[in-house]
């Protein structure tokens, strides 16, 4: 569906961004004005062709802008008698590192929303338009447009600098990795929804997440995110019937499965897992790696996914983990003690009453051979879902019990 | 997550309605205009409206490709919708916090429902 037109102008957005950024400060200025610069761009190069130097084509038509943005911006602030605000902007020194991760690091700053720092991140580095973002979030345009005008408002009145200093890096890497995950599963968990005209979040985040990790090489957790996006993304085609029905794990054609993405996630993973500390990104990578490469589900080695779960669960212990770490335990030591583990994981309170909880309930009595009582349980998960794809397959599944 | 929050009229709000006067009447009004920007600011909102009286509703059936309508509510019910707000914000807590600002709330009661949604995890 894309173009490489498209292509083109969204891997030039955050070095034109980066250049102006450098040249005048201002962060938020120069954004409107690169935004304003691939709106020209998206409208004359279709019909004039692309110029010989694209990049340059878009530095001067941002630079122009961001003039006359910034003149309208001072003679407002004049009138306002606002002075007292920078009135001249003070050039950046050069970049001790590249502009695009400068970038990704800037919009994902720690006083933003996640809402925020994904429409920004999305507008900034990713170069999508605000509508093309709205359509994606399937929220209005006027909601995405607030969040991005709110979080450089932020960004200005914290005194963020475009380069930041290098004690801060770990951190703010890490921020980053959280919300190209928050991309990837806006787009994933939504692959079964309508998806006419709408930019493709998943492969937009793989997209940056590759990027990032171009310029991080030996960040583990950055190699460990970017196979568990390609691990997780190559089950796609697989994962819903054409009517939008979901297909799980156990059932999905895995000749289906797209082999090359796997192949480069079991890549990454595995030389990171030789190098690196061990964070969660790549042990739940890992984890995905295991399952991609059982040719079939009965051949899946569930022992090492317990283990794996299990390092999970030490490293970065929440409710979806002990979840599939009790599945994992049912798979390994039968139904029986993983419904104990399930009835003791109930007292967390982030699980109490959880649908998925009732899910995965159903889902051991029904191996405990207990249909009756799977039934129950799979239409009070149903009921208490909100995810319209969820509920139907829940349905499904209550129905289809043997009586 | 999208939460959509209600605001019913009812004999008991309608009572109330009938014993203020005109300011606060308009404090109310102000109260849900403030609430509305407020929201927007933020970028949490979606839509919020109020609903003409229930008087000017019509019914609407399509049988035999014909549209029929009539004039009135769908139901003879005691309690109408009279407003809502949809909202797109990180949390359950979130929405709740926001039905909470409501000035219907501060004498009668809201309603939060989650939107349904299409996302879905692996199973």
């Amino acid at each position: 569906m894309r173009t490489p037109f498209e292509d083109l102008v969204r891997d030039l957005a955050p070095q034109v961004l980066g250049a102006l950024v450098r040249r005048y400060g201002g962060f938020d200025t120069c954004e409107d004005a690169v935004q304003e610069a691939l709106l020209a761009a998206a409208l004359q190069w279709p019909v004039e062709g692309v110029p010989d130097n694209p990049r340059a084509w878009l530095v001067t038509v941002a630079s122009r802008r961001r003039t006359e943005l910034w003149r309208s911006e001072s003679a407002r602030r004049r009138r306002e008698e606002a002075v007292a605000a920078r009135a001249v902007p003070d050039p950046e020194p050069p970049p001790a590192v590249d502009d695009t991760l400068a970038l990704l690091l800037l919009c994902c700053h720690p006083s933003l929303t996640g809402a925020s720092q994904v429409a920004l991140t999305l507008r900034a580095v990713g170069g999508l338009t605000t509508a093309e973002i709205a359509r994606a979030l399937l929220v209005p345009e006027s909601t995405v447009g607030q969040r991005i005008s709110r979080a450089k408002q932020r960004i200005r009145s914290s005194g963020a600098r475009f380069h930041l200093p290098p004690e801060e890096f770990p951190d703010r890497v890490s921020a980053v990795l959280q919300v190209l995950y928050l991309v990837f599963n806006e787009g994933y968990t939504a692959s079964s929804g309508p998806s006419l005209n709408r930019v493709d979040l998943t492969s937009e985040a793989i997209r940056l997440t590759r990027q990032l990790h171009a310029r991080l090489p030996d960040d583990g957790e950055v190699t460990g995110l970017l196979a568990l996006m390609l691990l997780t993304d190559a089950r796609r085609p697989a994962r819903t019937l054409d009517d939008g029905a979901l297909v799980p794990l156990a059932e999905q054609d895995r000749g289906r499965w797209d082999a090359g993405a796997i192949a480069e996630g079991v890549e990454l993973i595995t030389a990171s897992l030789a190098s690196a500390p061990v964070g969660p990104y790549q042990l739940q990578a890992a984890i995905a790696a295991v399952h991609d490469e059982a040719e079939r589900a009965e051949d899946t080695d569930w022992r090492q996914i317990l283990g794996l779960y299990h390092l999970l669960d030490a490293a970065a212990p929440g409710p979806m983990v002990t979840l599939n770490r009790v599945v994992a335990h049912a798979m390994v030591h039968g139904p029986l003690p993983a419904l104990a583990l399930l009835a003791a994981a109930e007292a967390d309170r982030a699980l109490a009453g959880h649908h998925r909880v009732h899910a995965v309930r159903a889902h051991l009595l029904d191996l405990a051979g207990d249909h009756g009582a799977a039934r129950e349980h799979y239409l009070r998960a149903a009921r208490t879902t909100s995810s319209l794809p969820e509920r139907r397959y829940l349905e499904v599944r209550a129905r289809s019990r043997p009586r | 997550m999208k939460y959509l929050i209600l605001i019913h009229s009812n004999p008991r709000s309608r009572a109330l309605w009938e014993t203020m006067d005109d300011d606060q009447r308009y404090a109310l009004g102000k109260g849900h205009l403030e609430l509305t920007e407020a929201l927007a600011e933020s970028g949490e909102l979606v839509v919020s409206e109020g609903l003409a009286d229930v008087e000017l509703a019509r019914t609407v059936s399509v049988r035999g490709g014909e549209t029929l309508t009539s004039d009135g509510p769908f139901a003879e019910a005691k309690e109408h919708l009279a407003g809502f707000y949809l909202v797109d914000v990180e949390s359950y807590e979130r929405a709740v916090e926001i039905a909470a600002r409501t000035p219907d709330a501060a004498t009668g009661a809201v309603e939060v429902r989650p939107v349904l949604d299409m996302s879905a995890w692996d199973l």
